[in-house]
């Protein structure tokens, strides 16, 4: 099994697993929200890379090229990037009403004051 | 960091260029990378930067809120009625090829008035959810 | 050549995504995720999408850096100390990427014109867009006309992260509104 043509993807998995690393191993919720963003990039360059056709060109059509990468992913992942940022906004607002009503954005503390009450 | 010269002059020299920009890639679209949002949020970057210099007043003072909630549902109002028209005619939903003379003019209109929507819609929600994160900290 | 300018890219990525980990300067966390989507923009114009690199290097350096600098405005700056081990995340990081990997094994090479995703539609989007649409950006015309519901769709989460960003913080009225209204 040649494994030479495989790398990218095993180097984009090592971006997405930091990112999810991020995501569930850090307190702070801004923190949380920034390695989601991580984690939706690595996905994002994971796809594209899966559209790419060795010898081929943008997907622009022009005289004289035959071969184009295929649009079919940049267009998935055009939505998939304003989904994200929508999703980003979101919880970055949710997160400015908890340090609101909590006066901190550490999980710890805001489970500590939940089950104080 | 209103009271920079050089940020002070540098933004009004470089937002209406970014507006264009904007412009640019909104309708051009179709020939070369670009469409509605990245247009959207090109433009969304032009008055945002304005807005960072001149303090967040500033950018009500260009457009008011209710304008700005009022862009928000209006794109996307376009895009839904433009996806109407066919309907009107005995085709269906989203069939741009009714609205011209002949398939290809009517997909033209079409991907024209659609991206249009999308990049007013775009820009508005960006710079909505700007002000609004902004001028929390009056409060 | 695009071997190596992909290695280097996705190199510096890699350096980025683990100071991001590393760091508890939350400042410091969004300068290098603003630079990570930045990096990422690059490597996608070197894999020939250049909407999508427009798309994340307006949408990602732009949008989402500002407002994660906003939200950190409002917060604070600084991450606590964790104090919890970090030995169950980690473990659970690399179950996760172990799979991930192993599922890639079966998996076309980088770059195969012979890919499945290659064959069915996308084929007959290049061929018949010209007839059909007319317009030279098929990404465009794949986004707005053959892939015109998914759009829509897109736009309505647009429009749904403005309205539900506004019913959580809504924009202050300014303070001559408020006095003219108690009088």
């Amino acid at each position: 099994m040649n494994v030479f043509g495989l790398y990218n993807y095993w180097i984009v998995i090592f971006l997405m697993m930091t990112g999810f690393y991020v995501v569930i191993s850090s307190g702070n919720l801004v923190k949380k929200i920034v390695g989601l963003s991580l984690f939706q990039a690595s996905v994002f360059i994971l796809y594209i890379s899966l559209g790419k056709i060795t010898g081929g060109t943008v997907p622009i059509l022009r005289e004289g090229i035959t071969l184009y990468s295929n649009p079919l992913p940049h267009v998935l992942i055009l939505t998939a990037i304003v989904v994200g940022v929508s999703t980003t906004a979101l919880g970055l607002a949710l997160v400015v009403r908890i340090k609101e009503a909590y006066d901190t954005v550490e999980e710890d503390e805001i489970h500590q004051q939940d089950e104080s009450l | 960091m209103r009271d920079n010269p050089v940020l002070r002059v540098v933004t009004k020299i470089i937002v209406p260029v970014i507006f264009l920009f904007a412009l640019y890639v909104q309708f051009h679209g179709d020939y070369g990378p670009g469409g509605g949002f990245q247009a959207g949020v090109i433009f969304a970057a032009g008055l945002i930067l304005y807005g960072l210099i001149f303090g967040t007043e500033s950018i009500r003072c260009l457009i008011s809120t209710r304008f700005l909630r009022a862009l928000i549902a209006a794109g996307l109002l376009l895009f839904a009625s433009v996806g109407f028209l066919p309907l009107l005619m005995g085709r269906n939903y989203l069939d741009y090829d009714a609205l011209g003379q002949n398939p290809l003019s009517g997909q033209h209109l079409g991907i024209f008035l659609v991206e249009l929507g999308v990049g007013i819609t775009v820009a508005a929600v960006m710079v909505t959810i700007f002000v609004a994160f902004a001028g929390r900290r009056d409060s | 050549m695009v071997e190596a300018v992909n290695i280097v890219l996705l190199g510096l990525l890699v350096i980025t995504a683990v100071a991001a980990i590393r760091l508890h300067d939350l400042f410091a966390v969004v300068m290098l995720f603003g630079i990570y989507s930045l990096l990422a923009a690059t490597v996608f114009v070197v894999l020939d999408a250049v909407d999508v690199a427009f798309t994340e290097a307006a949408v990602g350096v732009g949008i989402s850096t500002i407002l994660m600098l906003t939200t950190l405005g409002l917060v604070g700056r600084w991450e606590r100390r964790p104090v919890h081990r970090p030995f169950l995340p980690l473990l659970v990081v690399v179950v996760t990427g172990a799979a991930l990997i192993y599922g890639t094994l079966d998996m076309p090479h980088f770059g195969d014109p012979d890919a499945p995703v290659h064959q069915h539609v996308a084929p007959r989007y290049l061929e018949q867009s010209p007839d059909e649409i007319g317009i030279p950006n098929v990404v465009t015309g794949v986004l707005a006309s053959y892939r015109g519901y998914d759009t829509l769709g897109e736009l309505t989460v647009i429009f749904t992260a403005g309205v539900g960003v506004l019913a959580l913080l809504g924009i202050r009225r300014r303070r001559q509104d408020e006095a003219t209204r108690e009088r």
